[in-house]
């Protein structure tokens, strides 16, 4: 059984809560005893049917509150797949909880209320996941029942935003009209819609093919950790621990060791379970070198032929996390693959208008939930690719160096001047 | 090349691993919390891989409320023995004798809040600054957003409004000197992926998980061990019946639900078959009070 991780989003009451609910219910991951409250709670609310949102309703009551709102995870399986869904809450502010639910994402699912059509908030949160490559974005046209299950509705919403996506970068794009509370389309065909030849939502979920997202070209290990069990059994051993970034690793290959730039050939891959053949994304390994070669943490395993940029000067997309705005010539810890070092600002070329996709050169900082370009000076060189070709090489956080906190997030899109 | 398609244990399990050796990277003195539950005993597992064939670079600490299942103790020391790791036991009944906390009394009574007393002395005691628990998100609805590594406040507490976003596998383990976090491992593991994980490893739990016969005691709804740890009250009858537990924690208050179940295989099936059948009020009651005793433990101990 293969995982799908999946990030939500849509402005409030688009649905969200009622379709993830809806998910929950239908593939049995509620217990009757939790839907009798949600019943109870509907009834005592007035409404006069089970409202689904009550399931999740964690972020509402914060939302009321005014606490801190976050991504949420959840979680549930059909015969065919594991899911793993990033529940982020759709308010205009919350920018980050997107761009952190979309950075494991391997599908974006964005509600639209059909009645509203399409919103600024849903061109964010297309432009989003298109940032954040996720590679696989579904559109879920919501309350068709409100709009008479109308097809030209349906058609008009799918033209729109095909139009505005062709902007973006959107490797596979699918659109559903659904009515999250009464089910249509969710995990069953729905009556109302013949005219819609498309798959439910779930169906789409379980049998999208994602096998080949991950990146099985260029090979990247970044090392971990160096085991060495110094015991009387494996005195000599000195494994380079770590998870495999990108590419097959095989025994025998001739690989090329960062920053060193020594080359040696791979000895074995070791598992407890035993050594492996092979070894490719996302599995965590541990890989024994033929030549004693000086390894340590942050260094990276790779080919001569194919490697990673080492490089000081970053150019990339950033977003902003933090209330503390993100300002030129300021010094910040970064960290990227298991690399930690610190890092300048150098430039803020644009900031950019996610609504918009117009680009402000004019900005001096980045504030909480900006997105832009921006130019780094690293105190010591990083071994990288581009975030298209490898979101694990190609990511970063940034961090405050008095506090601690992750104040940003970054996709490399080059590698400076 | 056989890369198509990654099974979701193997994800899952790759992802524990990754998470358990960047902390034993970054954090000076690391330690595994473990209970002798089917959590923590798959995160042990997980642990023996990640160093493989080294030893687990850090101790373990069992939070000991004294009122224990005998096989679970028995478990625990097996395993410790077996992994050749030094096991630190914060006992809450030594913090009992130093008049650190006070026990509550009369039929009722638990151990489970004097659990986090216990659990920060240990963790300053040994001087820790990184407690791996075994707590999933799949737990309730308040679970659902703790971060994999969770800054604590100077009481233990987690502080929902300091958390640091998680982006990719990228993890911010900057801290203080005196700060220290928990981290969960096994985050995104739902209770089907344990039980099928330990299926599929052969891994052996204790044997109160399986189907067996017990004295037990019905009480607000529960059936309750009968053990020297727990208090009749006056009209309660024990009574012999095939249960199987679903959690350990202290032996006064963990439930047991009635099963024939007697190999991880037979309570995959339960497991999935209760999504679908638990219906109507005596297994709702069970399913709640359980909850309810899941909560309480939490509280105490994560
Ligand atoms: N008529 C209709 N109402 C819906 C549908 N989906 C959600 N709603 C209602 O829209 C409101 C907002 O839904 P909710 O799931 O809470 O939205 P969220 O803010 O996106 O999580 C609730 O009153 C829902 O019952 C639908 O398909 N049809």
């Amino acid at each position: 059984m293969e995982m799908l991780r999946f990030a939500t989003a849509g402005s409030v009451d688009d649905g969200k809560s009622t379709l993830i609910g809806r998910l929950l219910l239908d593939s049995k991951q509620i217990f009757e005893d939790q839907l009798e409250a949600v019943e109870r709670t509907s009834r005592e609310k007035g409404f006069d049917y089970t409202n689904l949102a009550l399931l999740t309703d964690g972020l509402r009551s914060e939302r009321e509150q005014g606490i801190t709102i976050d991504v949420a995870y959840r979680y549930f399986a059909t015969p065919q797949r594991k899911f793993i869904i990033a529940d982020t809450p759709g308010h205009v502010q919350y920018t980050r909880n997107m761009v952190t639910g979309a950075s494991t994402a391997d599908l974006a699912l964005v509600l639209i209320d059909a009645r509203k059509g399409i919103v600024e908030q849903s061109r964010r949160h297309a432009v989003i996941a298109s940032l954040l490559r996720v590679p696989h974005l579904v559109l879920c046209v919501n309350k068709m029942d409100l709009v008479d299950w109308d097809q030209r509705v349906f058609d008009d919403i799918c033209a729109e935003f095909t139009e505005f996506a062709a902007k973006l970068d959107i490797p596979d794009l699918t659109f559903i009209p659904i009515s999250a509370l009464n089910g249509d389309n969710v995990t069953t065909h729905s009556e109302h819609m013949p005219w819609f030849g498309g798959p439910t939502l779930l169906y789409h979920l379980e049998h999208l093919y994602i096998a080949s997202d991950r990146n099985l070209i260029d090979p990247r290990f970044p090392v971990q950790y160096v085991i060495r069990p110094m015991s009387d059994r494996h005195h000599d051993y000195r494994g380079y621990a770590g998870q495999v970034a990108g590419g097959v690793f095989r025994p025998g290959d001739e690989v090329m060791v960062l920053p060193s730039g020594l080359t040696t050939t791979i000895a074995s891959i070791d598992t407890f379970d035993g050594p492996l053949d092979e070894a490719f994304p996302p599995m965590s390994v541990t890989i024994r070198l033929a030549d004693d070669l000086d390894v340590s943490r942050g260094d990276m395993i790779c080919r001569t032929r194919n490697a990673p940029t080492a490089t000081q000067d970053l150019d990339a997309m950033v977003c902003w996390f933090h209330e503390r705005p993100m300002a030129e010539r300021v010094t910040y810890g970064i960290k990227h693959t298991t690399n930690s070092a610190r890092c300048q600002v150098r430039d803020l070329q644009y900031r950019l208008d996610i609504n918009t996709l117009s680009r402000d050169d004019s900005a001096g900082q980045l504030h909480m939930n900006d997105i832009g370009r921006v130019q780094l000076r690293v105190t010591a060189p990083l071994f990288v690719d581009e975030y298209r070709r490898n979101q694990t090489t190609g990511s970063f956080i940034l961090i405050d160096e008095s506090t601690h906190e992750t104040v940003g997030a970054g996709m490399i899109i080059g590698t400076g001047d | 090349m056989k890369a198509a398609q990654v099974p979701h244990l193997d994800a899952l399990e790759a992802e524990s691993i990754h998470i358990i050796r960047e902390v034993a990277a970054e954090f000076e003195r690391p330690v595994m919390l473990f209970s002798g539950g089917k959590d923590s005993i798959v995160m042990l597992r997980l642990a023996e891989k990640a160093f493989h064939p080294a030893r687990i670079p850090f101790p373990v600490m069992h939070v000991d409320t004294g009122h224990n299942f005998d096989e679970v103790i028995d478990y625990r020391d097996r395993r410790i023995a077996e992994l050749g790791v030094n096991l630190v036991v914060a006992s809450v009944q030594a913090a009992i004798d130093a008049g650190r906390v006070v026990e509550e009394t009369g039929p009722r009574a638990s151990r489970n809040k004097l659990q986090t007393v216990a659990l920060l002395d240990g963790l300053t005691d040994g001087g820790f600054d990184a407690a791996f628990g075994g707590g999933r998100r799949d737990e309730e609805k308040a679970r659902a957003k703790e971060r994999i590594y969770s800054f604590r406040d100077e009481f233990g507490q987690w502080d929902p409004k300091n958390q640091r976003p998680e982006l990719w596998s990228l993890y911010n383990g900057r801290h203080r000197r005196g700060e220290h976090i928990r981290v969960f491992p096994i985050s995104n593991w739902t209770e089907m992926d344990v039980w099928q994980y330990i299926e599929r490893e052969g891994i052996e739990i204790p044997s109160i998980y399986y189907a067996h016969r017990r004295e037990i005691v019905r009480r607000d709804g529960m059936l309750l061990a009968v053990t020297p740890y727990l208090t009749l009250l006056p009209d309660e009858q024990p009574e012999e019946l095939l249960v199987r537990f679903r959690t350990v924690g202290d032996a006064t208050c963990t439930g047991a639900v009635e099963s024939p179940a007697a190999t991880a295989a037979e309570v995959i099936v339960e497991v999935a078959a209760s999504r679908i059948t638990e219906r109507g009020a005596t297994r709702a009651d069970d399913r709640i009070s359980e909850a309810g005793m899941e909560d309480r433990k939490r509280e105490g101990y994560f």
